[in-house]
Parts: C-alpha cells; structure tokens; sequence
C-alpha cells in the first residue's frame, strides 16, 4: 500500500534488470558480444534503415549517367561499414575511424574514390603523430621483422590502425574480425529475406 | 640500442608491454581464426598466425563486397525492395 516501497521495489526491478545486462556484457570478452543475437538484431536494423535511405536517394534518378552513385555496391558497402562502426558504440579506434573518414569523405565531396582513403590515412597521421611514437624494437617477439612487417600489414587492414603501435593493432584486430564476422552473417541474412521475398509470398 | 632504451622511457607514456602479453595476444587472435586449417594448434608461430589473420580479414572484407554488391542489386528493383524492407523491419 505505501506508494514509496512500490517505486524502490519497481526502481529496484529495474536496477537489477540493467545490471545483469551491463554484467551480461562485461562477463564475455569483448569479441564474443558480436556474436549474440541482440547485437547482431541491432546491427541489422540499423543497416536496414541506411539500406532504405539509400534505396530511397537513388530511386529518383534512373538515369544512367548519375556520378554520385557508380557502382551501388560500393554505396552499401560504405553504409553497412557505417552502420558497424555505429553498432559498436565508438570503443573501439577501428569505428571510430570509419565513423570520422566518413564526416571528412562528406566534407570533401567525395572527389576521389580510391584517393579518399589516403588522404584520410594522411589527416589522422597528422593528428597522430603530435603523439610520442611508442618504439616497437624493443621486445624480442617484436623484435622479429617477419612479424613486425605482418603486423604493419595487419595495421593497414584494420580501419585507424596505421600508426599505432603493436599491442593495439592486435587487440583492434581481434574486436575486427569478430565484427566482420557479424556483418557477414547480417547481410547475407538480409540477402536472404530480399531474394526469398521477391517472388509473392505463398501464404501471408 | 641502451640510447635508444633511455630515450623511449623518458617519452615512455604507454605502458610497457612484456612479451608474454604479446604473445597472449596473438594466441587470442589465433583463436579466433577458423581452426579448420590449422591442424597442429600448439606450435604455431606469430608470423603465421599474423599471415593468417591478414588473409582472413582480407577474405571478410571481400565476402562484405561480394553480399554488397549483391544486396544492391536486390534493391535495385525498387518496387520491390522498398515493400521488402518495410516487411523485415516489420518481422524484427
């Protein structure tokens, strides 16, 4: 009856509710949450919605000659990027970088395909490099140049990764692939309900 | 190399990283790579594990281009496409 413990007791409810989530997450490395279901729910309705913009941007203009849309796999392929780097709420430096090439891409009207992804390497290498460089020749692992040279290549790989150091590109690494991993198995879900859909269905 | 030593520990801003953390790493990332190739999975060296990773980030990126490509041309009949979103947004 008294109104005051049915806040705590409901306040309570919902505290605990939060923290088993936020445990949920903390529990499992940071790898493994890409791979339950409700990142992967959230991942695919947030590629819908920029798949529906995009769709609903192109349509107007059938014609042939249109420049800002070429190839519109290149398109889907930067939302779906886009739509990962968001999904992983900016934790890690590989959406972040996706997430700030994009506002530069947008910024510089997108004159190049390919040079873009230079010239956004060579503005966040200026912003970095104010950072004192960690020496990578110190350890004897790292010390190997077969590795170091795989792991520079690795570091080209990852999104936001050229200048840093060792240790970081093999943990951005790992979160990644685990990502990637997600998005493939988002969109080929997708594909799947598009192609299944597009003849009538029998019973709806 | 001991001049090299001393000038990185007075900009040392970042922790120093022994080589069993590293190689933690690389064990983690080795994990995570589909283990059908690797028979032996004990002694695999850094280099390798490092090789593979590249290989299979390069072959996610290429299987993202290839369902792209293929989503955009499922979207490409827009008629289609649009009643098709709307319908899994509607299922999710």
């Amino acid at each position: 009856m008294n109104p005051v413990a049915n806040s705590n007791s409901g306040r309570r409810k919902m505290k605990s509710k939060k923290k088993s989530m936020i445990k949920e997450n903390q529990d499992k490395p940071s790898h493994a949450i890409w791979k339950t279901e409700t990142r992967q729910q959230i991942y695919s309705s947030k590629l819908v919605q920029a798949l529906s913009q995009l769709s609903l941007d192109s349509s107007p203009s059938p014609s042939p000659s249109s420049s800002s849309a070429p190839r519109g796999g290149r398109a889907v392929r930067e939302a779906a990027d886009r739509a990962l780097a968001v999904a992983a709420k900016g934790r890690t430096r590989w959406s972040r970088a996706i997430l700030t090439s994009r506002l530069k891409l947008k910024f510089r009207k997108r004159k190049r395909h390919r040079g873009s992804a230079a010239a956004v390497a060579a503005v966040s290498g200026s912003i970095r490099s104010k950072k004192p460089r960690f020496s990578v020749l110190k350890l004897k692992a790292r010390s190997l140049p077969s590795v170091q040279r795989k792991v520079k290549v690795l570091g080209r790989l990852v999104p936001g990764c050229r200048k840093e150091p060792l240790p970081i590109i093999l943990e951005e690494a790992t979160d990644y692939i685990a990502a990637l991993e997600m998005q493939v198995r988002a969109m080929s879900a997708l594909a799947e309900l598009l192609s299944g859909s597009a003849p009538p269905p029998p019973s709806q | 190399m001991s001049s090299r030593r001393s000038r990185s520990r007075q900009t040392g801003s970042t922790s120093r990283i022994s080589d069993d953390q590293i190689t933690d790493l690389v064990s983690k990332l080795h994990q995570l790579l589909p283990e059908i190739r690797n028979a032996h999975s004990d002694k695999v060296s850094s280099a390798k594990v490092l090789q593979e990773t590249c290989n299979y980030i390069r072959s996610l990126h290429r299987e993202v281009d290839d369902l792209s490509e293929r989503l955009s041309e499922l979207l490409a009949t827009t008629d289609n496409a649009q009643a098709a979103i709307i319908r899994t947004l509607l299922m999710q």
